[in-house]
């Protein structure tokens, strides 16, 4: 026979102030099995949590019920204090009379009834539960971290400064990711190359860092301190190990015709190509869809004039698996498309360049050498005209109901550098409000304006016209003035809202971390979590999670380093054991509950089993994979047999729990 | 301000003003922006304000060409044209406006009036 206590919290007046705690002590100290029944002002005070350690020594108590806040504030508390007393930290319930009582009724009658019948809910559960035992799994100490860009380094070098080994797998043939693209940064005006090429060698350089470049996750299986992940190293038809990065194929390649993607097409390349001259690893990669060789198989010019015969053409796709105690997402952004904007001419004229465009053309490794020539026919510019939130605050289908965060303060920057390097040029800004919350930032904006004579302009654009002279006429509002003015401008610059990677949703789906309706990364708590997932050992860096600048962005590479090292310093986890079993007497094969585990926790054996007449039959059943499964139940529900069941949660103890709240 | 107006022109047009995020882009869309009095991005946020009287007694609402240029580029979904045309509408069928009585009736009626046309007449739509 159980023998339970029941405490009711008042949590001082956010539960008292609505439940007569007395009368629901009072009552809940009746129901069949309860021994022990108290009210108390604050149960997860010391003395709150005392008076439950001496009731279960006093009483002898069995299981307790505590009346008290969501489990997701106090449960842990409560199983410490069980535990303390010499019970089993899983002969606890919690009954939520706060949040999903008190804090939503207002009839104090009402409120207690409902207080009553939550605790004895709680009360028919405890009298079936079984004490449980967690156990522990090692932890792999090894990070993976997914994606090169600044945060994925900025998370690398901090978690091999500690000490421990991490991968980093970058889809594109060098690791820099965005930043690499940018001419100078803000509010500082630095050269970005100047300062990340540093961080790039650095992570090349240590020993505790691998880097898998032009490579993709494939798999993910497993789970917190114990990942095995399949990652694809795309063939790039060079030997990495022989390439010495001299540039003389990419010098030689006749095909001098294919688009520049790290100029994002502004220029073209060779097709076989090195991205820029300060890439990480610095080795060739022959972009297949070019290759005159790979297409047609004539050519090997590279081949031949390769030195250290590192070309390879016949190279494959490579997986390779490895195992992890922990993976970060460094995934980033990319601008969004425009091509739901005919308004702004973006297809119509090379003059209309997105601000990513511009960092290319204003760059010194970019299609003019850091000269600003209109794409069209390099001259230079005369008057320029900046578009603020094109696609950004957008809740039409072609854009982001979200502020891209970053454009205001770029724009800035672009107008500032424009005018100081080119003083006979006009630069206007059209804004729909600016914002600039950041150390110097809001300094950094009066600066273009009131020292580089910026004009900014409250208004949208509204049309771009490209004129039969080369112009591209600009209509647009100045709210201000109350007037719609035109400007003949020699290039529109569009700040494109920023939107996640493509490849982050599918690894979401690998990963099962959840993502907001924008495919952003969502974080465990907004405020109190910021940089791990709700999945266990999922750690979040940079853009995939929200919008942010390079000194955000290092800042959260820092930290979720800071919680990925947290993770592997520890030498064994834990796991919940609120797992599912499964009866095997009672399983017919049927394989319902292996196509709803979203873990993979599930797999089918062939066992031998007695039947009644001394004869053996081999049966197909299900196996539960107790340190895959995360508990949720989804098998349960499935199984037409009944035969799953989940421990702490087993069908019996929902029955009555529902029992209790219809009697 | 006047609030019976202005509830009747939001459940007229169906628009949400509150949508609006005030960029202008509907007014640096606009082509008849020179020749109106109020712009498109006034009439949203007059309508916000319920100053609507202002808007019915201008002659901006019928300058409006109802291209919907102000619709298609709106990065929120407020779509301008549908105020102006519900003002639009609210001005012809004005309170206490040219109504025909019964008693005019007679002597403008003959064998050869519609019957339709005395009903639309005497605008029945508002006491």
């Amino acid at each position: 026979m159980q023998k339970i206590g029941v405490f009711v919290c008042h949590c001082g007046t956010n539960i008292a102030g609505t439940v007569d705690v007395k009368a629901v002590a009072e009552a809940l100290g009746k129901e069949p099995g309860v021994v022990f029944s108290a009210e108390y002002p604050y149960m997860c005070s010391e003395a709150g949590q005392n008076l439950i350690k001496n009731a279960i020594k006093d009483y002898g108590l069995t299981g307790i019920v505590v009346c008290s806040c969501s489990p997701r504030m106090h449960e842990a508390t409560f199983r410490k204090t069980a535990a303390a007393a010499g019970l089993n930290s899983y002969m606890v319930e919690i009954a939520n009379i706060r949040e999903q009582c008190s804090w939503i009724h207002k009839d104090i009658k009402v409120a207690t009834e409902k207080a009553i019948v939550l605790g004895r809910t709680a009360i028919a559960k405890v009298a079936l539960n079984t004490p449980l035992t967690a156990s522990s799994s090692p932890v792999v100490k090894r990070a993976l971290v997914i994606g090169g860009g600044i945060a994925g380094i900025q998370t690398a070098l901090d978690i091999a400064d500690a000490g421990y080994e991490v991968d980093i797998v970058e889809k594109e043939p060098t690791i820099g990711g965005k930043m690499a693209q940018i001419d100078k940064t803000f509010p500082t005006l630095d050269c970005a190359a100047c300062i990340l090429t540093p961080k790039m060698v650095d992570c090349a350089q240590n020993e505790k860092i691998h880097i898998y470049s032009y490579s993709e996750v494939e798999s993910v299986k497993g789970f917190v301190g114990n990942f095995t992940v399949s990652i694809k190293k795309k063939a790039r038809y060079v030997d990495e190990t022989k390439c010495t990065g001299c540039g003389l194929c990419t010098e030689k390649c006749p095909m001098k015709k294919t688009p520049n993607l790290f100029n994002l097409g502004l220029d073209n390349r060779s097709a076989i190509y090195i991205p820029f001259a300060q890439a990480i690893p610095k080795v060739a990669t022959i972009d297949a869809d070019y290759c005159n060789m790979l297409k047609n198989g004539k050519c090997g010019v590279c081949s031949k004039v390769c030195a250290a015969g590192a070309i390879d053409y016949k190279q494959k796709d490579q997986i390779i698996e490895e195992k992890y105690g922990a993976i970060v997402v460094a995934t980033g952004f990319n601008p969004i498309k425009l091509d739901g904007y005919d308004e702004f001419a973006y297809n119509e004229s090379p003059d209309v360049v997105t601000s990513l465009e511009l960092e290319r053309l204003m760059n010194a490794a970019g299609p003019n050498g850091g000269t600003l020539l209109r794409p069209s026919d390099k001259t230079h510019p005369k008057t320029i005209v900046f578009v603020q939130c094109v696609g950004s605050r957008d809740t039409t289908d072609c854009g982001k109901p979200y502020c891209s965060k970053i454009c205001c303060m770029y724009t800035a920057k672009h107008a500032m550098l424009i005018r100081d390097k080119y003083p006979d040029t006009e630069v206007y800004v059209f804004y729909i409000d600016v914002r600039t919350p950041g150390k110097n930032f809001d300094e950094f904006y009066r600066r273009a304006v009131e020292e580089y004579g910026v004009h900014y302009i409250k208004g949208m654009v509204g049309k771009v016209m490209p004129q039969p002279d080369g112009k591209l006429l600009v209509r647009a509002a100045d709210l201000i003035m109350n007037e719609q003015v035109m400007i003949n401008a020699d290039m529109v610059v569009l700040a494109a809202a920023i939107e996640p990677d493509k490849t982050a949703r599918p690894l979401a789906t690998m990963l099962t971390a959840s993502m907001d309706t924008n495919d952003f990364f969502t974080e465990a708590h907004p405020k109190l979590r910021p940089v791990e997932s709700p999945t266990a050992g999922i750690f979040l860096s940079g853009v995939c999670q929200g919008p942010k600048d390079i000194p955000e962005t290092v800042a959260q590479a820092s930290a979720a380093a800071a919680k990925v090292i947290g993770l592997l310093a520890k030498d064994k986890l834990l796991s919940n054991p609120c797992v599912a079993h499964s009866d095997e007497n009672l399983c017919n094969g049927c394989s319902s509950c292996e196509r709803v585990c979203p873990y993979g926790a599930i797999s089918y054996v062939d066992k031998e089993f007695r039947m009644p007449d001394r004869t053996t039959k081999i049966r197909r059943v299900a196996s539960v994979n107790a340190a895959v499964c995360q508990g949720c139940g989804a098998c349960t529900v499935a199984c037409p047999s009944g035969a799953m069941d989940l421990s702490g949660f087993s069908n019996k103890q929902i029955m009555a729990e529902v029992d209790a709240i219809c009697r | 301000m006047n609030n019976n107006l202005k509830e009747e022109i939001i459940r007229t047009s169906g628009v949400n003003v509150l949508k609006c995020m005030r960029c202008g882009k509907c007014s640096g869309t606009c082509p008849s922006y020179g020749e109106m009095e109020y712009h498109p991005h006034q009439f949203v946020y007059m309508v916000e304000k319920g100053e609507i009287d202002k808007l019915m007694d201008s002659p901006s609402i019928y300058k409006c060409l109802s291209c919907f240029a102000c619709v298609e580029r709106c990065p929120r979904g407020v779509e301008p044209a549908k105020i102006v045309e519900a003002v639009r509408l609210a001005a012809t069928r004005r309170q206490g406006g040219n109504h025909l009585t019964a008693e005019e009736i007679p002597c403008i009626v003959d064998d050869d009036t519609p019957g339709q046309l005395l009903v639309s007449a005497f605008r029945k739509y508002k006491k």
